[in-house]
């Protein structure tokens, strides 16, 4: 008896994101004529810096490493419906437990340091994710709200470890002592010649199997049907015997270790350090990504892609086009996300009364 | 606005024989779906005219049509004998055509007579307005009975007199038709009486009256006029003196309907479920069970009967372990069952309890899940070992239910809200009996479900008592309750208020009893049926076609 009738499959996951980017892109493009630059060009541009060469597209996929862990973190939590925009903090934190592992075991070779930094930040993201977890699952504080004031509370505490007692004597910029380069996670560059020296390393690897891991999880797993129950409607899951409380803490301690092997990959590889707000956004990315991805694996890998070539060829029009400020890239990035994610949706009425009319009309 | 005939203009334009309304070929579409197909209605004036149908046969589309809530695709409509394009409520309502729904439309916090004028206010200052409606007030109540204090809060009002507050909305509008849609859902049958009796007075003071319900004992008490619907169509109208609940219910379903339930006495045996001194409070705090205390065995159903409202809700959901128990203990074949925390009902699952649970959108199943994932809710740790889902094993199992339970349409990968009603509750059903559980909970097992479906229901949960279950069940349609339990108990305000055996049980003493009067008498209470010629007919009558057993007369 509903009077709207849903969108075929193909134009929900396929069209309508791709219409949002297109609209994205021909704002930002209006934006770009204003202060007198071609757009054409400036697409180029960003195209050829993001997948032209070796290279940019080593950086696109390094991007997109971050961006896919975050994008999970946003996404594991959302089946279970919550909504964590703590990824920022909780990977800032699992950096912490990274370099503990790497400094105290500092000279280790990387194969064995790879695990050992991954279970030491997956813990570390893990404890900050699961806090308010337990504030919510036990005492009824909005998860929102809890790991937005977490993400704070990280930069000030990390910000003091930092400065304060990790910073080695008579280093002038604020970060920890470095990392020996053969406890480092190897750049994908060394194995493969196509990426040269760009930051891609063995943590793209791990964020594809993460992507595997969470498709199993959410829809081959007991633990993802309990989830998505709780997502759904909590009192059939009350019904079912399943306990929320405990869900709600378990799903969160596992979007916080996603989220901490952001920090792997930048930690325990590209910077061998842990640098003052490396993080740097791609948490906050994160919430994006799972949006426009619909918060299934396939669609989170996709997007993080987008951001992730948005982001180095972003870079790469910066510095090609100096009419185009790195504030000018921001925007354009900000369009992508704000039709993407907060109006992801405003095509949706049209694109479902377009389709409703042809379909009566092929029936009549 | 176009030019709109008030309604006294109208009555005085329309000659006596002219109907009060008339439908001519209305048909109406939602994409593919016809919720009407040609239908045409005569509805005359100053009578009260039923409209009965299953669930999705059409009627309150064919309402909505009518007060403007939807356009029909093509048909025409005629009030009062002139033709009318209705294009919203408030056409409608100024047509004269009043609607009160099924939920009511209400202001909680207001008083009686704000709620009045809501909407209607006629300047931009409320004393006016309030102080001309306190008097038109009391011209209604003393016309039509309609005894409601204007300065009363609707949230202190019983439902039977917030509904009489619908009504007065509706006639201080000027609603000369009016259309009631399944208005004692939610009533006792002494409030339905007293509603019934409102009705009476309105059509002898000329109002004209529709009818929507799903209710055969209420056509039969109060209409003059009865149509029924199938499948968007319009089946017949008849006389309702002139016809019988059997001819009804093989109208609206299509077939031959046995309105009786069939079962054999009950052999209880060993006390399988035990309640004692069971306190509940609701989601505020607020005591609604109070020291309830009773027992269920094997081979017996026991039923709840109550207003709802009185406590039944949080009884059911204490003791299958959605809610927190105060103070009590719920015994399971002997065992006290430990329902702390907010995984009681896996551990009242594992004791062999299962539980059909009152709302089954909100608690029964998860209407976004595929139905093969709903078929496992609450047992899906037994599907495969280790962490991993076995969902191959989960979707044989759902092949096998909607087999069993000639669940429609027969696919498992089906989103469960592209369910109807009834196969819902037979998803339901089937995944909590077919466990072989040693007591059974049922709440509401048929709320919103189609006849057809509802004799399979009564059906399999007679076959379970058979089985030498213990089932406990609670229902509002009383009719339900009487029918199927072998004992009944009377909750009101959350205290057990008596005991009835349903053979010998007069409904108007459980309606008392029901509405919190504890003496017990023999008047003819306001719960009585109206008289009629012979036992038989008086039988069929009581039977609403809820009850049904699951034969049909093969012809």
């Amino acid at each position: 008896m509903s009077v709207r009738t849903p969108l075929p499959r193909w134009v929900d996951v396929a069209l309508l994101p791709a219409l949002n980017v297109i609209l994205a892109f021909l704002i930002g493009g209006l934006i770009v004529l204003a202060v007198g630059q071609n757009p054409l060009q400036a697409v180029g541009i960003m195209i050829g810096g993001a997948f032209g060469y070796g290279l940019g597209f080593g950086y696109t996929l390094y991007y997109t490493t971050d961006f896919i862990f975050a994008g999970l973190a946003v996404s594991l939590a959302y089946h279970a419906g919550m909504f964590n925009i703590g990824p920022e903090g909780q990977a800032y934190v699992g950096g912490l437990g990274v370099i503990l592992v790497a400094l105290a075991l500092n000279g280790l070779h990387w194969s064995l340091m790879f695990p050992l930094m991954i279970v030491a930040g997956a813990l570390f993201g893990a404890f900050w994710a699961f806090i308010p977890g337990v504030l919510q699952a036990k005492r009824g504080s909005h998860i929102v709200i809890t790991t937005i004031l977490f993400n704070f509370i990280a930069v000030s505490l990390m910000s003091y470890i930092i400065t304060r007692i990790l910073k080695p004597e008579g280093v002038q910029s604020d970060e920890s002592a470095p990392i020996d380069a053969i406890s480092r996670i190897p750049r994908l560059g060394e194995f493969i010649g196509l990426f040269g020296r760009s930051p891609v390393n063995l943590t793209f690897i791990l964020a594809i199997l993460a992507l595997g891991f969470v498709y199993w999880l959410v829809w081959h797993s007991k633990f993802g049907y309990a989830m998505r129950a709780l997502g759904h409607n909590p009192t059939a899951t009350r019904y079912a015997g399943i306990s929320s409380s405990r869900m709600i803490m378990i799903t969160m301690a596992l979007a916080g270790a996603l989220a901490a092997m952001v920090a792997v990959n930048n930690v325990g590889s590209v910077q061998g350090r842990l640098i003052l707000n490396f993080v740097n956004g791609a948490g906050f990315v994160g919430v994006a990504v799972a949006f426009m991805g619909k918060a299934h694996p396939i669609g989170v890998a996709l997007s993080a892609l987008l951001f992730g070539a948005l982001y180095q060829g972003g870079q790469e029009l910066a510095f090609s086009m100096p009419g185009i400020t790195k504030e000018m890239i921001v925007t354009i990035q900000a369009l992508v996300i704000l039709f993407t994610g907060a109006m992801g949706d405003m095509l949706r009425i049209p694109l479902e009364r377009l389709f409703a009319r042809g379909a009566t009309e092929s029936g009549t | 606005m176009t030019t709109v005939n008030t309604p006294s203009q109208g009555l005085e334009t329309a000659s006596a024989s002219t109907p009060a309304i008339e439908l001519r070929g209305i048909n109406k579409h939602f994409g593919p779906v016809h919720a009407n197909r040609d239908i045409d209605l005569v509805i005359r004036r100053g009578t009260v005219h039923g409209i009965v149908g299953e669930n999705g046969a059409g009627k309150s589309t064919l309402m909505s049509i009518l007060y403007g809530f939807y356009t029909a695709d093509s048909g025409d409509i005629f009030v009062n004998g002139t033709k009318q394009n209705i294009t919203d409520s408030r056409h409608a309502l100024a047509l004269g055509i009043g609607m009160v729904h099924q939920h009511f439309m209400l202001v909680e916090n207001f008083t009686v007579l704000e709620n009045i004028v809501l909407g209607a206010e006629d300047s931009a200052f409320l004393r006016p307005t309030l102080a001309k409606a306190r008097a038109q007030l009391k011209q209604l109540a003393t016309d039509y009975g309609l005894e409601v204090s204007p300065d009363a809060i609707i949230e202190d009002l019983s439902v039977g007199q917030q509904q009489r507050v619908e009504i007065l909305k509706a006639l201080y509008r000027g609603a000369d038709i009016l259309i009631l849609d399944e208005p004692t859902g939610v009533l006792t049958p002494a409030e339905a009486d007293h509603l019934f009796r409102i009705l009476r007075t309105l059509r002898d003071e000329g109002k004209t009256v529709i009818l929507i319900t799903h209710k055969l004992r209420e056509i039969m008490a109060i209409t003059d006029e009865v149509s029924v619907m199938r499948q968007g169509a319009m089946v017949k109208t008849l006389e309702t003196s002139k016809t019988s609940p059997t001819e009804l219910a093989e109208a609206m379903v299509g077939r031959r309907v046995l309105l009786r339930v069939e079962k054999g006495p009950a052999s209880p045996g060993k006390v399988m479920l035990e309640v004692k001194n069971l306190v509940v409070a609701d989601d505020f705090g607020i005591p609604r069970v109070k020291d309830v205390s009773f027992s269920v065995r094997a081979g017996e159903i026991v039923g709840i009967a109550g207003v709802s409202g009185n406590g039944q809700s949080e009884l059911l959901e204490s003791i299958t372990g959605m809610r927190d128990q105060t103070a009590g203990t719920v015994f399971l074949n002997g065992q006290p069952l430990s329902l702390d925390g907010d995984d009681g009902a896996a551990r009242a699952r594992a004791a062999g309890l299962a539980h059909v649970p009152e709302d089954r959108i909100r608690m029964g199943l998860i209407t976004a899940f595929e139905e093969w994932e709903n078929t496992i809710l609450g047992y899906q740790d037994s599907y495969g070992s280790g962490p991993g889902l076995s969902i191959a094993k989960a979707k044989a199992t759902a092949k096998e239910y909607i087999a069993k339970f000639d669940i429609r349409p027969s696919n498992p990968e089906l989103k469960t809200a592209n369910f109807s009603g009834g196969n819902q509750q037979k998803i339901v059903l089937a995944r909590e009996m077919e466990r072989d559980p040693d007591v059974l909970v049922i709440g509401q097992p048929t709320r919103g479900v189609d006849i057809g479906a509802i004799e399979f229901i009564h059906n399999e949960i007679i076959k379970m008592r058979d089985e030498g279950k213990a089932i406990l069940l609670v229902s509002v349609e009383l009719d339900e309750i009487r029918s199927l339990s072998d004992r009944i108990i009377v909750i009101f305000d959350g205290q057990i208020v008596g005991e009835a055996d349903p053979a010998t049980a007069d409904e108007g003493a459980l309606g008392l009893l029901m509405a919190g009067v504890t003496e017990q008498g023999h008047s003819p209470g306001p719960g009585t049926l109206p008289d009629h010629v012979t036992p038989i007919e008086r039988n069929l009558t009581e039977m609403s076609p809820k009850d049904n057993s699951a034969k049909d007369v093969s012809p």
